[in-house]
């Protein structure tokens, strides 16, 4: 697999002073240029700028800040904040709802994950085994999935769930005679609340996570399926010792992908919670930061700080994932 | 040198993401061998296609809604059984989107329209830009520090943006850029940057180097054979990337909530008041807006989609 990933021809990795040149190659007279190594650099330069301005130097500030006491007043007066040490950060793990918080998100996070992984690779395994007019079908059909803007998908889910008028009541009222669901408040309780949420998520990840299989599906190789087939394999056991082992790069990185995503979702959390749900009760990380609000910098920032933390740590693997099939 | 040999060198693609595209064109292909190989009850093959008939009812329903809800008039909505289809068509839902403020004193939908497509078309352009350039240093160049700065964009590209949200708001105040749009459009470029360089980095190196040496011997400059060779056959990746980036901004919410305020709302602040202001009295209307909002994006994704899932999971399909 590396071997074709590690075709020479691609980059010129090697120094101008031995320059790849094709076997069937012209003439090779003396090169009149080489490569001067500035050229390289002032093509990165502005790409180098904005990333050191809007990524670097906040991640520096907010940590700077995250041991101060700085507020808005300090703003408002243009004084100096204090230097306070670890105080923020003890703060927000002794003293707030943050630990119950960072409990929820994580819980949140692995149950979704969990769902789109196990639900994407049974659509990606469905649609290798339906005929080429149903899978268009149903790969068309994720796409609109896939594509409603977040902020969008929510408001119409949230509609669809809404206590008087929505959709689901009455489907759940014409389907067991009743008239039970009227007036059934499902964002009211945290656990209807996050179990919508579950399925706005779901609904709108899914998709991506069956494609990308889907596509890795097409790359393990029929004839050993056909081979073990031959040999008796039952479907559960080609599914698991040949396909499983053959997707494992596509399936580490969808997993990570996914749960980096599913800590940092904001939009659907929030626009739940202006439909109706008690915000202290629903909070994920990124809500329960954004509505602290502005104020407090300080402890902001602590919580800033640590969400970086560990999303950087979970990325790690996404970053090494992807450099390990590349070359540099 | 000819342009031919560059285009069939186009459809036979040597790069990751390009293999992956082709990989993940979804329809395409299929596999008649490992089926004809075996045979399937009817049975099974009812209650497979009764399983995919579930899935796209699934996926396709939420839409559906919202573009049924939106035609339906308010006094139907409310009524205490839906119809599945909009029976009594109406237009009313969209004018009353398109013309009326958001909450008192914020803007309405053409102006965030407007605020929308400004900051989405500058992203696209100075982020294709930097990023063009930045993927020609990373792909064609060999010099110190390059696979530094490739495992840097990896990294940044990481950092959860909404983890330092206040710390940009004040970056933003002091600079003076508070609910302006440039505001808004310098952190959605530094959001989509990183991603684009990796992508277009991809696309670049999937151009053999051996056809710019050949337009090179021909007499032409470096500049010259990259501009003439390799750019036009990267150039659909570049539209493609650029999609991406202006859907990214189209929808990006959460700064855009904390900076704008009144009559500077993009689309899904705008929307997010809209829906508060309005929900309990005029469902229909938050609908038809979610519609406005949504068409540009489900049009513009379903041209992109195959390019980006190989940009996303990186080499891993080639797997």
């Amino acid at each position: 697999m590396s071997a074709t990933l590690a075709e020479p021809d691609a980059t010129p990795r090697t120094p101008t002073t031995k320059p790849p040149r094709p076997p069937k190659g012209a003439p090779a007279g003396p090169r009149k240029k080489k490569p001067v190594q500035w050229a390289p650099w002032a093509l990165l330069a502005p790409s180098i700028a904005l990333l050191v301005v809007m990524v670097v130097y906040p991640t520096i500030v907010m940590l700077v800040t995250s041991f101060t006491n700085l507020e808005i007043k300090n703003k408002m007066l243009g004084t100096a904040p204090d230097f306070v040490g670890f105080d923020n950060y003890i703060e927000i793990f002794t003293d707030s709802q943050f630990p119950q918080v960072l409990a929820r998100s994580l819980g949140l996070m692995v149950v979704l994950t969990a769902l789109i992984v196990v639900f994407g690779m049974l659509i990606a395994l469905t649609l290798t085994k339906l005929s080429k007019a149903w899978r268009i079908a149903v790969s068309v059909s994720l796409l609109f999935a896939w594509a409603m803007p977040p902020l969008a998908a929510t408001v119409v889910w949230g509609w669809m769930f809404d206590t008087d008028y929505g959709v689901i009541n009455w489907a759940l009222n014409t389907i067991t005679g009743t008239q039970d669901w009227r007036g059934h408040g499902w964002l009211e309780n945290p656990w209807s609340f996050m179990m919508v949420l579950v399925i706005i998520v779901t609904w709108q990840s899914i998709p991506f996570a069956a494609i990308t299989f889907y596509a890795g599906l097409g790359q393990v190789p029929e004839e050993v399926i056909e081979a073990s087939s031959l040999d008796g394999a039952s479907a559960w056991q080609r599914f698991r010792l040949i396909v499983l082992p053959y997707m494992r790069n596509v399936i580490t990185a969808v997993l990570v992908l996914e749960t980096i995503w599913n800590l940092r979702i904001f939009t659907q959390v929030y626009a739940l919670q202006q439909q109706g749900g008690l915000a202290s009760e629903t909070n994920v990380l990124p809500t329960y930061l954004f509505r602290q609000g502005l104020g407090e910098f300080g402890t902001t920032a602590a919580i800033g700080v640590f969400m970086v933390i560990l999303l950087m740590a979970i990325s790690y693997f996404n970053v090494r994932n992807s450099l390990k099939d590349e070359e540099l | 040198m000819s342009i031919s040999p560059g285009m069939q060198l186009a459809e036979e693609p040597r790069s990751i993401a390009a293999e992956t595209r082709a990989a993940t064109t979804i329809g395409s292909g299929g596999r008649p061998g490992r089926r004809a190989g075996r045979r399937r009850g009817l049975v099974g093959r009812i209650g497979l296609n009764v399983w995919a008939l579930v899935i796209i009812v699934c996926s396709i329903f939420p839409v559906y809604w919202m573009v049924n809800m939106s035609f339906t008039p308010s006094n139907q909505i409310i009524s205490r059984n839906p119809s599945l289809l909009p029976l009594d068509f109406t237009f009313k839902n969209y004018i009353t989107a398109w013309t009326r403020e958001a909450a008192p004193g914020q803007t309405d939908f053409p102006h965030a329209l407007i605020s929308s497509i400004t900051v989405g078309l500058a992203v696209v352009v100075v982020c294709a830009i930097l990023a063009f350039l930045a993927s020609i240093a990373l792909a064609r160049f060999a010099f110190r520090g390059r696979v530094f700065f490739i495992v840097a964009v990896l990294v940044v590209q990481m950092v959860p943006g909404e983890a330092m949200m206040f710390t940009i708001y004040n970056m933003i105040d002091d600079w003076r850029l508070m609910n302006t749009l440039l505001g808004l459009f310098i952190v959605h470029l530094a959001a989509v940057v990183p991603f684009t360089i990796w992508t277009l980095r991809g696309f670049v190196k999937g151009v053999p180097a051996e056809l710019e040496e050949a337009a090179m011997i021909d007499g032409c400059t470096k500049a010259q054979a990259f501009w003439k060779v390799t750019f036009p056959l990267m150039a659909p990746a570049l539209v493609s990337t650029g999609i991406f980036a202006f859907i990214q901004s189209w929808n990006e919410f959460l700064m855009a909530l904390l900076l704008l305020k009144g009559y500077n709302l993009t689309l899904p602040p705008w929307l997010n008041s809209f829906q508060s202001a309005t929900e309990a009295t005029n469902w229909g209307a938050v609908m038809a807006g979610s519609t406005l909002i949504a068409l540009p994006v489900v049009i513009f994704f379903l041209f992109v989609q195959g390019r980006m899932v190989g940009g996303l999971v990186n080499g891993a399909v080639k797997g």
